[in-house]
């Protein structure tokens, strides 16, 4: 009976493995809960879920099963765009905005608002190939939802069809599967290592010692060498908001991945492309930014550049003068960039879109000619060989 | 079942889910993961239960630079080559040399242990992979001395995570997992009697909802945590402050007292100090 269970706690996107779940029939055995449905709850979610992520996905696939409707499961997660929205809104808001959307009278009420809101920007917005909120420089604010994903109900009126939001729903399943979790990320950012030593010595130097020790005639001399140390400098720039909605959580988890991978890391964010301007706080960028000459000037040439963006845009915004969505840049993206990586040469340029549709987005065949074709997916593969590009 | 179990101390309130959890753990023989929010009480968590059951606690702390080796044995190879220089007898034996780590000194126990390791997440990030077998298993080979070393007892193993890193899967799979929720205030009731038994019903109760008020305030980076509560109630007591300078009434003085002990960061206290104002400002 409990194997039920187990394949619904794995259909609600809790990842049970056969060995958890034999070990907790294992406890079930030794008699630990007995006949009391909360040690049964407890006692299986000790053995079962391995992660404070996973406990609300729990609770409600326990409660499914022991309520006995199991098919009003399967009808949840059939209902694919309501899915998909409520999986993605799990993702990204905190338990706050969770209950924040519950005091707007839960999903249906939100997704009425939603469109609302939608018909709303359209209006403001027509003719426009980008999406560009207007509330905020968030894509998570109070709705925290991606402004693609909720056009699902709406007919292609414009560049982007509906055929092309089925694409992504596809791609945001797809985003589980391959599973470019932090570890995954850290794993493959270790490539970049180069390590040097430097600091006060405090490891035994066996070759070193060996050596003196016989030419002193067999007394023993010990020498010692500083620990070796991560001495790469990573600089790190990231776009947000914009059409990066999607990518936002994978990036800040590549963010997070690389702060403890390095001693060296700078970070800093742009939006859509590289201008004048870039922020080191996405929150405060309208009132704390770095000059993009003055960066250059600061981080000197060794650093290693990364960008991470999806490159999807207008091209304007990077053949222009003035093309920036934000404010009137004086001097083209293209020029910019330019300078950047004439700056730095060992840099990649990391895109969160899937490779196979690179070719039909213009402004990323540009940035791949501008980067020197040194664009790589944000995928495990990607990453290994933008690693193998930098090093 | 003759085995005792884990019900909490005079000292240390474990919810009805933490003791279940520490109980399946020592049942099955299964190391225990305990995460949760920082100041919930989490490494005091083994030393409670050796105690309350006596039984011997081995702790390990992680830092960055341990390795999984040095929990099972070190030979020290410099002080065996400078006793060989001396002409120590000693050196005849590499036994001599052989450090036992705390996993070998859990193993090798007379009775039943506890072993705490510490913030495995400090650790470098193939570290819990190079405990695996051993945490399977329970035994390990000293290749030094040819030997292999078993648990008499398989030990009760506490390891606790801030999730700084992600464990592997694999490591996961072997292991229970706990989160230590943030106490509701009822168990921060319990736990507030259990550690100040005296304390005045009214300024337990002043303290409380002030402390549950200040760890509601938006943006705070590190929010005030058990330990942090118990600490302020330490001060409070220690200055005598009476209850009634805690209500947060008058709007004028509505900087709880000592505040230092809960807000533990610069710019949570900068916030802090700026909600107030602007309280004050909407309140006029």
């Amino acid at each position: 009976m409990l194997v039920k269970f187990f394949f619904l706690l794995r259909s609600a996107g809790v990842p049970v493995s056969i060995l958890e779940f034999l070990t907790l029939l294992e406890a079930l055995a030794a008699g630990i809960a007995q006949a009391s449905p909360e040690r049964f709850y407890h006692l299986a979610r000790t053995c079962l879920v391995k992660d404070e992520r996973y406990y609300d996905r729990f609770d409600r696939a326990f409660a499914m099963f022991f309520k006995g409707i199991e098919a009003g499961f399967a009808v949840l997660t059939r209902d694919l765009p309501a899915d998909w929205l409520t999986k993605l809104a799990e993702r990204t808001l905190s338990a706050e905005e969770k209950a924040r959307v519950q005091a707007l009278g839960g999903w249906e009420k939100l997704m009425e608002t939603l469109k609302q809101r939608l018909e709303e920007q359209q209006g403001r917005h027509q003719g426009g190939s980008k999406w560009i909120g207007t509330a905020g420089t968030s894509p998570f604010g109070a709705y925290g939802y991606n402004p693609e994903g909720v056009r699902i109900g709406q007919e292609g009126s414009r560049n982007r069809s509906a055929v092309k939001i089925w694409d992504r729903r596809e791609y945001a399943n797809l985003d589980d599967q391959v599973e470019l979790g932090t570890r995954n990320i850290k794993l493959a950012l270790r490539g970049l290592r180069r390590f040097a030593r430097r600091g006060a010595a405090t490891e035994l130097d066996l070759p070193d010692t060996i050596d003196s020790t016989a030419r002193s005639g067999g007394w023993l001399d010990i020498k010692m060498v500083p620990e070796r140390h991560n001495a790469v400098k990573v600089l790190l720039l990231l776009d947000v908001g914009g059409s990066m909605d999607d990518h936002v959580r994978i990036c800040e988890e590549l963010f997070s991945a690389a702060r403890s991978e390095f001693k060296h890391l700078e970070s800093f964010y742009f939006h859509n492309f590289i201008y004048e301007k870039l922020w080191r706080d996405n929150r405060r960028r309208h009132a704390q930014f770095m000059r993009t000459d003055e960066l250059l000037r600061t981080y000197h040439a060794d650093y290693k550049l990364i960008l991470v963006g999806d490159a999807t845009m207008s091209p304007y915004e990077i053949e222009q003068p003035g093309g920036s969505i934000e404010h009137w840049n004086e001097e083209s993206g293209r020029v910019w960039l330019g300078r950047l990586l004439h700056h730095y040469r060992k840099f990649a340029w990391l895109n969160p879109q899937p490779a196979e549709r690179w070719r039909y987005t213009q402004s990323i065949a540009i940035t791949r000619k501008l980067v020197e074709d040194r664009m790589y997916p944000l995928t495990l593969a990607g990453l290994d060989d933008a690693i193998e590009a930098l090093s | 079942m003759t085995q005792p179990s884990f019900q909490g101390t005079d000292q240390y309130v474990a919810t009805e889910e933490l003791r279940s959890a520490v109980n399946a753990a020592m049942t099955l023989s299964r190391p225990l993961l305990i995460k949760g929010e920082p100041g919930t009480g989490k490494t005091l968590l083994a030393s409670e239960v050796a105690r309350s059951l006596g039984m011997p606690l081995f702790e390990w702390h992680i830092k960055s630079t341990t390795k999984a080796q040095q929990g099972l044995y070190e030979y020290d190879a410099v002080s065996r080559l400078r006793d060989s220089q001396l002409g120590d007898s000693r050196v005849k034996d590499i036994a001599n040399y052989i450090l036992k780590g705390k996993l070998w000194e859990a193993f090798e126990c007379e009775t039943r242990p506890v072993l705490l390791i510490d913030e495995i997440d400090k650790a470098d990030i193939e570290f819990p992979n190079d405990l695996l077998r051993e945490l399977d298993r329970m035994d390990f080979y000293v290749y030094e001395t040819r030997q292999t070393v078993r648990a008499r007892h398989r030990p009760l193993i506490i390891i606790t995570s801030n999730n700084e890193k992600e464990l592997p899967d694999a490591f996961l799979r072997r292991c229970f997992f706990h989160y230590i929720r943030f106490p509701d205030e009822e168990t921060m009731r319990r736990i507030v009697e259990v550690h100040y038994p005296k304390l005045k019903q009214e300024l337990l109760r002043e303290a409380l909802s002030t402390f549950f008020k200040v760890r509601e305030v938006p943006g705070l980076k590190k929010k005030p945590s058990t330990s942090e509560l118990l600490d302020w109630i330490k001060l409070l007591l220690a200055e005598d402050i009476p209850p009634e300078a805690l209500r947060t009434d008058d709007t004028h003085k509505a900087i709880p007292p000592l505040y230092g002990a809960l807000l533990k960061n610069e710019q949570d206290v900068h916030l802090f100090e700026q909600l107030l104002f602007l309280h004050r400002r909407s309140a006029r």
